[in-house]
């Protein structure tokens, strides 16, 4: 067995006690992350159809779910506002739909406290089908006209890519905890 | 552990408070949700200016997502290669064959229309064009299909220019910001453009359909004439775009029309060509013709339906 110098090593070998999580760290992340997955899907391809998921979206449910508190429920204003910055939809329409589906994920954490990762896929799936379905409408009201079948394929990509994101949500909540501020 | 039955949030008045301000707020934030949509559905260029300056930020990222993306095509196609390389090696060889003798005849058509048009005294030259710039990004996730280019304001771009990949037309100049521009794509619903066929000149409108393809609508109906491979370029009727750019090909056959690939899909190319707006020559007035007189337009006047 090894003791060195009896100071507490975590998985990583990183020194415990003494230390803290950066304050910016801890609550900045969350932010910071559904702005990035914001941008991202324009990035990753100049597409001639609607196939990326709403990545935004999907790391704003998925930082909601894993940790309720965390954002406030106002959040989707910010937050919403930046992502139509960039997704394309007229301005408004993600301010609208991020701030209601927190509203409705805060009612059902209360009404169903009991989860797993099967009720969790299940709610967002409700969330993303209805987010990807009321953004056409938004959309088609601020002048375009797609029909509906465009966004099928783009909803069986978002439902099947949710739990990555979550995967991914639940990294950046460990690396946001991750304690490496030394207390003086 | 599940949360007690009882939901308020304890005797503390202040947590009970933020508790309630926190609820409001998220309905307050709906709520101007909706107002700016209302905003944004009436005045679609007022947010104009904070999403230019947003494109602008990240435009620089882009540059470098750009070159990424070209990278990892160049990659599949390369392992892709691999395996198509006899079958692509002898249909190279038939098209080779058949392209050096359109190559002569081509030739043959130049001289003949330098010869033509020195008869003519025309010697009209293309202007050169304004900014060659890549792609940086495209709303992926949404039904609208626009695109940023990384060339705005201080590059010459102007709302309004058509944009163009060495294939085909890609879209047209909707909003310039100082160092990016937003495209709107031929495939977004909300794009027309007048077209005709290559072949004879029959004409037509190109709609987007929003999911890659494009939706041709003839202007003459009747017997629908056009045919499957069919290759329609831009008419040039009422400007904007100028004519006779390649922008897509017939796939599916409808009756009015039908349903066409884009040619030069935003997806495969590397770089964009930003050109000016094509303003069509003023018609020439004969000189002889007679101004309309005072009495003819007070009869146009009356003709006129009142409000």
């Amino acid at each position: 067995m090894k003791f060195p110098g009896f100071v507490k090593v975590d998985q990583a070998g990183r020194k415990r006690i003494n230390r803290v999580p950066s304050p910016f760290l801890a609550r900045g992340l969350p932010w910071a992350s559904v702005m990035i997955s914001s941008i991202l899907p324009g990035m990753l391809l100049i597409a001639s159809a609607p196939i990326m998921p709403p990545l935004g979206f999907l790391a704003f449910v998925a930082w909601r779910q894993l940790r309720p508190g965390l954002m406030p429920v106002w959040a989707g204003l910010p937050l919403g506002f930046f992502d139509d910055l960039f997704s394309g939809q007229p301005v408004g329409s993600a301010v609208l739909l991020w701030s209601l589906a927190a509203i409705v994920l805060d009612e059902i954490e209360d009404r169903l406290p009991w989860r797993n990762f099967l009720t969790e896929w299940l709610v967002a799936i409700g969330l993303i089908v209805a987010y990807i379905v009321l953004s056409l409408f938004i959309a088609n009201i601020a002048g375009a006209s797609t029909p509906l079948h465009v966004i099928v394929p783009q909803i069986v990509i978002s439902l099947l890519c949710y739990p990555f994101v979550g995967r991914v949500v639940a990294l950046a909540d460990r690396f946001r905890l991750i304690p490496f501020r030394e207390i003086r | 552990m599940a949360p007690p039955l009882n939901r308020r949030s304890g005797h503390s008045r202040r947590a009970q408070y933020s508790s309630f301000f926190n609820y409001a707020a998220g309905v307050a934030g709906a709520l101007l949700g909706v107002v700016l949509l209302i905003v944004s559905i009436f005045g679609p260029t007022v947010f104009s200016g904070p999403r230019a300056i947003a494109a602008d930020v990240v435009s620089p990222v882009g540059g470098g997502a750009a070159r990424t993306r070209a990278a990892g095509q160049d990659i599949f196609s390369t392992i892709s290669g691999y395996f198509k390389a006899g079958a692509s090696h002898a249909r190279l060889e038939r098209e080779l064959a058949v392209a050096k003798v359109r190559l002569a005849e081509a030739a043959a058509v130049r001289e003949e229309n330098a010869r033509l048009k020195g008869l003519l005294g025309i010697a009209r030259s293309d202007p050169p064009a304004v900014a060659v710039t890549r792609m940086t990004s495209s709303t992926a996730a949404s039904t609208r299909r626009f695109a940023t280019i990384g060339a705005g304001r201080t590059s010459g771009v102007e709302k309004g220019m058509p944009v163009r990949s060495t294939m085909g037309l890609v879209g047209r100049v909707l909003e310039a910001g100082i160092t990016s521009s937003r495209v709107l794509l031929v495939t977004d619903t909300e794009s027309l453009v007048p077209v005709r066929r290559a072949r004879d000149g029959i004409p037509a409108f190109a709609q987007g359909l929003g999911d890659g393809t494009i939706r041709i609508r003839l202007i003459n109906l009747g017997i629908n004439p056009l045919k499957k491979g069919d290759i329609l370029v831009t008419s040039g009727s009422g400007g904007l775009y100028r004519p006779g750019v390649p922008i897509a090909m017939i796939t599916t056959l409808l009756r009015d029309g039908g349903i066409a690939r884009v040619l030069g899909d935003p997806s495969h190319a590397d770089f964009v060509v930003v050109e000016q707006s094509w303003a069509p020559e003023p018609p020439v007035v004969p000189e002889n013709r007679d101004e309309p007189t005072s009495i003819e337009a007070e009869d146009t006047q009356d003709e006129a339906p009142t409000p």
